[in-house]
């Protein structure tokens, strides 16, 4: 019998690894012979720990499990129980997704190149290997890939650039920095499908004419960092990264490298910064890193999600991935709903579904029964959004349009319970603690942000003047996005909800 | 642990390292893995094998969060204080703490056994509110859970 038990990170938190361990012991006692797979995440985390069992082909899901339900579970021969969710692909919260990028994660042993294979996995490499470097560029620019970290930036076009710079040697960077609050694809790629995000590198160096590689991972993220060391590992052992890609004598290599809890380190001058060593401050541009970048070097950046959608767009074709989305954003997105919600977890979609689809279909709502006041779409420097902007379509240009960003596609959402005004200080605080220094908007701004809520909060609504100029000093002054968006919290807070910031209210409030 | 012995560590450390591109934040991980944080001492070491001045090596390590100055307490209690986890109450959670403890974030309270910190996302938004015990993820922490951790940690 094969059963599956997640290792990833968030199953583990509620509770997998006993889970796991109650599977063994019952098995052991029941003189059962069950096979354990340490699965990736399938990405609905209101259901973790999830535990499956493939029968006749067919995955039948229970969750979420206790270590304590796992004999009941058993003595029910894995039929009926309160906890049977029946085949896992029939959960309806599942079949309503486009799974491109994440179409193993979940699925596959993260460890198993073999199974890795079995699933469509190498395929894009292989076709990237028989085509020149500039026909791999031309499919990612085809494919209307832009890039997943939040910058929106065209994949291909930066490829191109890096492809045609001269130079002795070249770079392939993963931005795996990922601390926007609310985000948590690629921690989940990285533990549940990690060969996907190895194939994606490797075919940018491939096109780009870079041999060396390296994923930087946040210190927050320990699971990752050892799922993707052993992956790595794994990945030379079979000669799919080395002197000779799969025996093609084209050589690519790469490392893993850990940040030290930096927020700033997840902007990529910034992260090239602390790769080589030095204080993650940001780098003024030009020069761009695609011509100067890791040790003034041409250099590829892109976050995690942008590199392993790579594989499928190479396997299935620029037409098949541009085929979904609207507008300028195609593809799928995996967007990752968190906060105050029933159903919270990893959903991938093509681009365009409404902000309100996603809250009140999706995730069904909060999980505490209250009414949605704000969802802050795009992590700590995106804007919340009230519930009068919900037909908001998800994409690129859609949320700029109403003063916003979709960011690496994370959704906060919060009930009526929440200060807007603490929220919007919060965004200030977190700006001032996590600035690099470098530039005056963003290191003093944040602080003078602090200080102007704090006399709105005493009630001093002439200050409100002063924090809309502020925020518009760091929005077209700050050097980097930290200071340059920690506007859109404050002011969509603001804008959207005055009544947080008028005084009377507040005393009678409190 | 002697000044020669701490300089004596740090430069095999650095010398298993210093060959990588970049070699400076591996460097003062492993630093902090062999001490539990990165001692004064091992600084000129670092600085005089990678040719860097002092002033370089300090403006590293007082720039990046992860690295300590001393060491932490027996126990590391990091509570998520992020929007999402906020959302989900991790607020409550962080005064729960810190009136328990009697300290603010980034010290350590009960006579060396637990240091309090704050940590600004752990990728577990879609189940928090959430923290990190010892190295050890958790989902979903309740008041009651926080009380329980923080009894057995004797504070």
């Amino acid at each position: 019998m094969k059963i599956y038990v997640p290792r990833d990170a968030a199953a583990r938190a509620l509770g997998a690894d006993q889970v796991a361990e109650a599977v063994l012991r019952e098995a052991k006692a029941r003189n059962i012979d069950v096979t354990l797979i340490r699965n990736g995440s399938r990405g609905m985390v209101f259901l973790e720990p999830l535990l499956e069992v493939e029968r006749d082909g067919i995955r039948q899901a229970f969750g979420p499990v206790a270590a304590a339900e796992v004999p009941a579970l058993f003595e029910a021969g894995f039929g009926a129980h309160p906890k049977a969710l029946g085949p896992t692909e029939e959960i309806d919260w599942l079949k309503r997704q486009t799974r491109l990028t994440f179409a193993r994660c979940g699925v596959v042993d993260p460890l198993s190149l073999a199974d890795y294979e079995a699933h469509g996995g190498l395929v894009g490499l292989r076709k990237a290997l028989a085509l020149p470097p500039e026909a791999v560029v031309a499919e990612v620019k085809d494919s209307g890939l832009r890039g997943r970290g939040g910058a929106g930036f065209p994949t291909g076009i930066k490829w191109e650039t890096v492809r045609k710079a001269e130079a002795a040697q070249k770079y392939i960077v993963c931005n795996a920095d990922e601390g926007d609050s609310g985000t948590f694809a690629d921690r989940m790629l990285m533990e549940g499908d990690p060969f996907c995000l190895i194939e994606g590198m490797t075919i940018a160096g491939l096109a780009t004419g870079a041999t060396r590689g390296y994923v930087y991972i946040r210190s927050e993220y320990p699971d990752a960092i050892a799922v993707m060391e052993a992956a790595i590992a794994a990945a030379r052992t079979a000669g799919l990264l080395g002197a000779s890609v799969l025996g093609s004598g084209r050589g690519f290599d790469l490392w893993v490298r850990a940040g030290a809890g930096a927020y700033v380190c997840g902007e990529e001058t910034s992260l090239l910064n602390s790769l080589e060593g030095k204080r993650g401050v940001v780098r003024a541009k030009p020069p761009l890193p695609a011509l100067e970048g890791f040790l003034g070097r041409p250099t590829v950046v892109n976050n995690v999600i942008s590199l392993a959608s790579v594989p499928v767009i190479l396997a299935k074709g620029a037409t098949f991935y541009q085929s979904f989305g609207l507008g300028r954003s195609r593809g799928t997105i995996p967007l990752q709903i968190a906060g105050n919600v029933q159903r919270g977890g990893l959903f991938e979609t093509a681009f365009g579904l409404t902000l309100g689809e996603i809250v009140d279909d999706i995730a069904g709502g909060t999980r505490s029964g209250r009414p949605v006041k704000a969802v802050q779409v795009g992590g700590p420097l995106g804007a919340y959004f009230p519930r009068a902007l919900f037909d908001t379509p998800f994409g690129y240009e859609e949320f700029a349009g109403q003063d916003g960003l979709i960011g690496h596609a994370g959704l906060a959402v919060f009930d009526d319970s929440a200060d807007m005004l603490h929220m919007a200080r919060f965004a200030m605080e977190f700006c001032a603690i996590e600035s690099c220094g470098k530039c005056t908007p963003c290191r003093i701004g944040a602080v003078r942000g602090v200080e102007t809520l704090d006399r709105i909060a005493r009630g001093d609504g002439a200050a409100v003047e002063i924090l809309t100029d502020l925020c518009n000093t760091m929005k077209l002054g700050s050097l980097c996005a930290l200071g340059g968006f920690t506007p859109y919290p404050v002011m969509s807070a603001l804008t959207h909800f005055p009544d947080d910031f008028r005084s009377a209210h507040r005393e009678a409030a409190e | 642990m002697a000044a020669t012995a701490t300089a004596q560590r740090t430069e095999e450390i650095v010398d298993g390292l210093a060959g990588l591109e970049g070699p400076l934040l591996p460097i003062l991980h492993a630093v902090q893995e062999a001490f539990g944080y990165v001692p004064d001492e091992a600084l000129p070491k670092i600085a005089e094998k990678l040719n860097l001045s002092r002033a370089e090596v300090h403006g590293v390590v007082s720039f990046y969060h992860d690295f300590r100055k001393e060491p932490a307490g027996r126990h590391v209690l990091k509570l998520c204080r992020a929007e999402a986890c906020q959302a989900q109450g991790a607020e409550a959670l962080v005064a729960q703490a810190k009136a328990r403890l009697g300290v603010e974030f980034h010290a350590t309270a009960k006579g060396g056994a637990v240091t309090l910190e704050p940590v600004f996302c752990l990728g577990l938004c879609a189940c928090g509110p959430a923290a990190m015990v010892d190295g050890k993820l958790i989902g979903r922490l309740g008041a009651a859970q926080l009380d329980a951790i923080l009894a057995e940690f004797g504070a």
